[in-house]
């Protein structure tokens, strides 16, 4: 990839995600030829908000490619809490390392963050903005398990809020698929990210109901909708419920569509949906570790 | 209309700026954008839907003592895209301009999304890409199609 910095899918063309997803590829079949590739690269893993999952998944990355992570810990304990800037922390953290993997609850936060430093920065989520290292991985399932040209996907569940599917959506407009969104009406996809698709000329759609377009899709990608975004929580319980599939729902379905979701999920996806041939969410979390070495790799040798 | 309505309206100022061709309906929002209110002491002179030529109707705004700086016209071209600026010194045009929409607008307007990282205390000026009719800030993408005038930047 020619970018030092990974902050948003607007920036990834077609050919980087290709590169990106062959490489992973080359290493998820074969590990051990890049064990000792960022040896003596030390990693710096940013999260000024907790996630397990995203900060676990580049520590095993790193550590999978003979490289080695510095934690920030939690907020509570760190210099941040004392009213430091975030330009002025990661300045420091620069210091530390050879790359910075940034989680921060404001949305803009990685963008910053790259203009305060040189060292390459990787967006691991900010606020209701970017995830892109997740959309990575995200499309490598689904060029695995269905293709990316050619493609007709779902996105379900709360649009407005989930970063992870403002940048998957903006990332597929560099292939040729069909984007159908369906959410509840408070929680449709954001104008800025309308924006990018539409300027993209994307086939996008958008719907309140998934039964219409079900039987259509390769591709169903659902994501949680928060219990926060809802002052009412019966209204939550109603919304909620009309968002929610299981093994019933998914009898409309193709045999072979595949079901992704971002994880953790609640309720959205019923455990029942886990025994079918659809479940593909614990394999796609999986995917994140080999995409991030690739990720990774590309990015600290650039 | 006689010579003497025409003169209470555009009456000539000594040294300043008149901006004229300003979108009928937008001249009080030009002074927001300018954070004039009055308090300065210097006079301020505004006409609103004045007959003209191009627009039909449109507002002018004249300030004494006060040249407007090149961020400032940029931000006016987004809610008067067709105002000329007039800087006036001892009674004469010294300097007549066309506002041009510019490609970005830098350090002006505030972002209006609260989780934006340019509104908590970092060392960065806000930045928004002109699209369309609207900009759309190079943090959080957040457009902001119209009421620039909301987001200004205040110290
Ligand atoms: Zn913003």
């Amino acid at each position: 990839m020619r970018h030092t910095h990974l902050i948003s899918a607007t920036q990834l063309s077609r050919d980087d995600i290709t590169a990106v997803l062959d490489r992973a590829a080359e290493i998820d079949a074969d590990p051990e030829s890049v064990a000792d590739a960022q040896a003596g690269s030390v990693l710096a893993l940013c999260f000024f908000e907790p996630s397990t999952r995203t900060k676990m998944s580049f520590d095993t990355a790193m550590k999978r490619l003979g490289g080695d992570t510095v934690d920030m810990g939690p907020v509570e304990s760190s210099s941040v809490k004392k009213g430091e800037t975030l330009a002025d922390t990661v300045r420091v953290i620069e210091g530390y390392a050879d790359g910075i993997v940034l989680r921060h609850p404001s949305e803009g936060s990685a963008k910053l963050a790259s203009e305060f430093v040189d060292v390459p920065v990787v967006n691991g989520g900010d606020g209701a903005g970017h995830h892109p290292s997740q959309t990575l991985l995200d499309l490598y399932t689904i060029r695995k398990n269905a293709r990316l040209d050619g493609l007709t996907i779902g996105i379900m569940g709360d649009l407005k809020y989930g970063r992870t599917v403002h940048s998957l959506s903006t990332a597929l407009t560099n292939f040729d698929a069909r984007q159908h969104f369906i959410s509840p009406e408070s929680l449709r996809l954001p104008q800025s990210v309308r924006y990018e698709l539409d300027e993209a000329g994307a086939d996008v759609e958008e719907h309140t109901d998934v039964d219409a377009v079900l039987p259509d899709l390769d591709v169903l990608y659902v994501t949680r909708i928060q219990r926060e975004r809802f002052p009412d929580e019966n209204e939550y319980r109603k919304i909620a419920g009309e968002y929610e599939i299981d093994a019933d729902t998914l009898e409309a379905a193709a045999d072979d569509l595949t079901v992704m979701h971002p994880l953790p999920r609640v309720d959205e996806i019923a455990p029942d949906v886990d025994d079918t041939s659809h479940e593909t969410y614990f394999e796609q979390a999986h995917n994140g570790v080999p995409v991030r070495m690739a990720l990774l790799d590309s990015l600290l040798n650039a | 209309m006689s010579d003497n309505d025409h003169e209470l309206r555009v009456s000539k100022i000594r040294n300043g700026t008149v901006i004229d061709h300003v979108t009928a309906g937008q001249a009080l929002n030009v002074l927001s954008i300018l954070d004039i209110d009055g308090s300065e002491g210097t006079g301020v002179s505004i006409g609103m839907n004045v007959p003209s030529d191009r627009l039909g109707g449109k507002d002018i705004v004249k300030i004494e003592d006060r040249e407007l700086s090149p961020s400032e016209v940029d931000v006016l071209s987004l809610i008067a895209p067709k105002a000329t600026i007039n800087i006036i010194r001892e009674f004469e045009v010294a300097e007549k301009t066309r506002v041009e929409r510019p490609d970005r607008v830098v350090g002006v307007i505030g972002c209006p999304n609260h989780n934006c990282i340019t509104n908590a205390d970092e060392p960065v000026e806000t930045s928004f890409e002109v699209v369309g009719d609207g900009i759309r800030c190079d943090y959080c993408g957040t457009i902001v199609e119209d009421a620039f005038t909301q987001h200004l930047v205040t110290d």
